[in-house]
């Protein structure tokens, strides 16, 4: 088969468990169920690995196929087909996302166990999953755009997944109105494709925009801007990131599913998929760019500060696409792809052994709360330091291949690059700190009361269903935390889903070691060699010296860490008192919620409640009014003539008839 | 005889009608008036009927006639359910439909 029916397949498995646990939800077995949902990934994933086999199998120069199964619309001698494209980079995207997706799948296997809405989870995790997938195989702006919705509707329901909980209901809101405004800078962008190319198929696009634009031509600048408000909304780069902290209100799983595989990645793709527009707009890259290193610093600084666990890896996270979008934005199309996909591990890892330790804190997630996890919980801990190793760059795991081959590349472009490069350097510092303060908070130490009593009964503690937001009691009929709760650790799926992501996020990166191994590079070559960057890369020495300077750094900033949160715990809360207005901002997210209140918000409200005292009762309602008045009034002036008196009529009537009798004789004459 | 005559016997005939309904108050009588005005009308049709020559007016008056018929009947049906009610037979007092 080719490469084209082996992707159909990896969308077909997919939608299909979505729809059959959609529909069968009553009937079927939990069990059954969650066996369902995972089958339908890790067949895609399969199907994933035989587009690979293939479509390796081809000629190195033509190793993209586009295959169409029928037209989606035809308006106007224009037609738009429901088409895959297939090639390195969307098998890329393909197997990372239905790979990670898979091990989340077999990990909310046993997490959501005692979740009353357990099938309906398995099928939005499906359709999510579908989702990202039809985005990533799309084969034209159009399909693209429909992918891109179904991510943000997914989100939406997945980020709201119980609903009785008001908190996660206004997240799912927020998620999804923001990245609607994304989806209009991707529509717009699309139409100004369609208008300046007359074409909207990938392959056509990428082959005719050379030719129509010169450097820099304000409309390709345009498309480009365009295309960044897409995936800045989609990716939470700012100043659209203010969903992606709130969208810690969903399951821990569907956290994990946002940040590593679907989603937020989405972004970083479509720079990649566009390079061939981004090149003729370097102006829109070297902004795309520059987002993500202030994106990237900012993320870093609020994670030092915040004390909720998964909020300060849902800031990891922006700050790590903050990498991404620099990586694509200075040309660096597979360094950036390959730091997904580390990414994709390492984050992913993180989120679920937040979720086991969330679980047995009895759904607190204040790591103020939280101590002596490690003899608790060992398994778990072991996890979370693979995890915060591979995020902090320590040299060897593969964020050090990943992130450090971005840094290089910026270094090597020279310039204002050179002072990116610093900035993600600073940026990696940070990194280093706010991960191993996780584990340096958590792990050591007398255990807290939740781990003691786990090591003293072996049980997980039961606490009141409450919201950890508000601490307001909580609705258990839509599930979670439900009545019974199980040690994380211990259950099949999760340690399954854990320890394979452990082993990815530990050697993960030794396909692309510089000069040995450069596996991605090779591989994603065939997608990016019209690229003006294909050629240009920091020489294996080079590059070396740049891993040696990124392994240094990590080492400096876990010491930092060390030394702040083991050696001497007085001092952060000396540095806290010192630098009171800074850490009031970071804690506050830089003011991002507050600042986009105050632009956005307050301006639509305020224009709404004019409309409401002012155009809805004066233009409105007097248009309305006048009518009703206009009819009635003239009602009143002929009603007098309804005077009920028979022989009137008779009379009235003689009058008319002589009238037009008279007429008539008049014309006539 | 020529046309003349049957004309101005119709418009007599019309006018005495007209005027009936006009003076008149107790509605059967204002009924035969009207049925004395339609009669005006159908002579006036057969007159020139027989004028030109063909049989158009001839079949307009049968469908007057029958139309008249149901006038009455729905007239007189009106008239008998104003007696059942005992109410005055004078179409003056009928005015509740006033605007």
């Amino acid at each position: 088969m080719s490469a084209a029916t082996w992707g159909w397949l990896v969308l077909l498995f997919p939608l299909l468990g979505s729809i059959f646990l959609g529909l069968t939800f009553r009937v079927l077995p939990q069990r059954i169920a969650g066996l369902v949902g995972i089958g339908a990934i890790v067949a895609a994933f399969i199907c994933g690995i035989a587009a690979l086999i293939s479509l390796q199998g081809e000629p190195h120069d033509s190793r993209h196929v586009a295959s169409s199964l029928w037209e989606y619309a035809s308006v106007g001698g224009f037609t738009i087909d429901l088409g895959v494209y297939v090639d390195p980079l969307s098998v890329f995207m393909v197997l990372v996302v239905t790979g990670v997706s898979s091990l989340i799948h077999i990990y909310s296997y046993s997490y959501m166990k005692s979740d009353a809405g357990y099938t309906r989870f398995f099928s939005y995790l499906n359709f999510f999953v579908f989702s990202m997938l039809l985005l990533v195989l799309a084969g034209n702006y159009v399909l693209l755009i429909v992918g891109w919705a179904f991510v943000g509707f997914a989100s939406y329901a997945l980020i709201s997944f119980w609903y009785s909980r008001e908190t996660a209901t206004k997240a799912g809101m927020k998620a999804f109105v923001i990245n609607v405004v994304g989806d209009i800078g991707l529509v717009l962008a699309a139409i100004l494709i369609f208008r300046e190319l007359g074409v909207i198929d990938y392959g056509a696009v990428f082959e005719a925009a050379p030719e129509a634009f010169s450097t820099n031509q304000w409309e390709v600048v345009a498309i480009c801007l365009l295309l960044l408000v897409g995936a800045f909304a989609k990716s939470a780069q700012m100043p659209f990131h203010t969903w992606l902290a709130d969208a810690m209100e969903g399951p821990t799983p569907v956290s994990a599913l946002i940040h590593a595989a679907t989603m937020v990645t989405a972004g970083v793709y479509l720079i990649a998929r566009s390079h061939s527009l981004f090149e003729l707009a370097p102006t829109a890259a070297d902004i795309a760019a520059f987002v993500g290193l202030g994106t990237l610093l900012i993320a870093g600084t609020i994670a030092i500060v915040v004390t909720d666990l998964k909020r300060i890896i849902a800031f990891s996270t922006m700050s790590q696409i903050g990498y991404m979008f620099v990586a694509v934005g200075i040309g660096a199309y597979s360094a950036g792809m390959f730091h997904m996909m580390t990414h994709a591990f390492f984050k992913a890892l993180l989120f679920m052994a937040a979720g086991s330790i969330i679980s047995a804190m009895a759904n607190m997630q204040d790591i103020d709360k939280m101590k002596g996890f490690r003899k608790a919980m060992p398994f778990t801990a072991a996890m979370l330091i693979i995890g915060a190793l591979a995020l902090s760059g320590f040299p060897g795991t593969s964020g050090w291949f990943s992130k450090d081959e971005i840094i290089d590349f910026a270094s090597f472009r020279g310039g204002m690059y050179e002072w990116m490069a610093i900035g993600m350097m600073i940026g990696a510092f940070m990194t280093a700190i706010y991960s191993f303060r996780i584990i340096f908070r958590i792990l050591p130490g007398k255990p807290c009361e939740e781990a003691q009593h786990l090591i003293d009964t072996g049980h997980v503690v039961h606490g009141e269903p409450v919201n950890p937001k508000t601490l307001e009691p909580e609705d258990t009929d839509v599930g979670y935390p439900g009545e019974h709760h199980h040690i994380a650790e211990q259950a099949t799926g999760m340690k399954i889903g854990m320890s394979v992501l452990g082993f990815l996020a530990l050697v993960g990166g030794l396909v692309q070691i510089p000069g040995v191994t450069e596996v991605v590079t090779h591989f994603l070559e065939p997608t990016f060699e019209d690229s003006a960057f294909v050629g240009l890369h920091p020489t294996v020495e080079q590059a070396w010296i740049g891993l040696g300077k990124g392994g240094l750094i990590s080492l400096a900033g876990i010491a930092t860490a060390w030394f702040l949160y083991i050696k001497r715990p007085d001092i952060p809360g000396k540095l806290m008192n010192t630098f009171r207005p800074l850490h009031t901002l970071f804690v506050n997210k830089w003011y991002g919620d507050e600042l986009v209140d105050f632009l956005v918000v307050k301006p639509f409200k305020g224009f709404g409640s004019f409309s409401n005292r002012y155009f809805e009762r004066y233009v409105i309602d007097g248009l309305t009014a006048g009518t009703t008045g206009f009819v009635r009034s003239a009602g009143v002036a002929v009603r007098d003539l309804q005077t009920g008196l028979l022989r009137g009529y008779a009379v009235l009537m003689l009058f008319g008839i002589v009238a037009m009798v008279l007429y008539f004789l008049i014309r006539s004459i | 005889m020529a046309i003349e005559w049957y004309i101005v016997l119709s418009a007599m005939l019309f006018a005495i009608g007209f005027i009936g309904v006009l003076v008149r108050r107790n509605p059967v009588v204002i009924l035969l008036c009207l049925e004395l005005m339609l009669s005006a009308g159908a002579l006036s049709m057969l007159a020139f009927s027989r004028m030109l020559g063909d049989q158009d007016g001839q079949v307009m008056v049968l469908i007057v006639l029958v139309v008249a018929a149901c006038e009455v009947v729905v007239g007189l049906g009106l008239v008998v359910a104003m007696f059942r009610r005992r109410l005055p037979l004078d179409v003056d007092e009928m005015k509740e439909l006033k605007g």
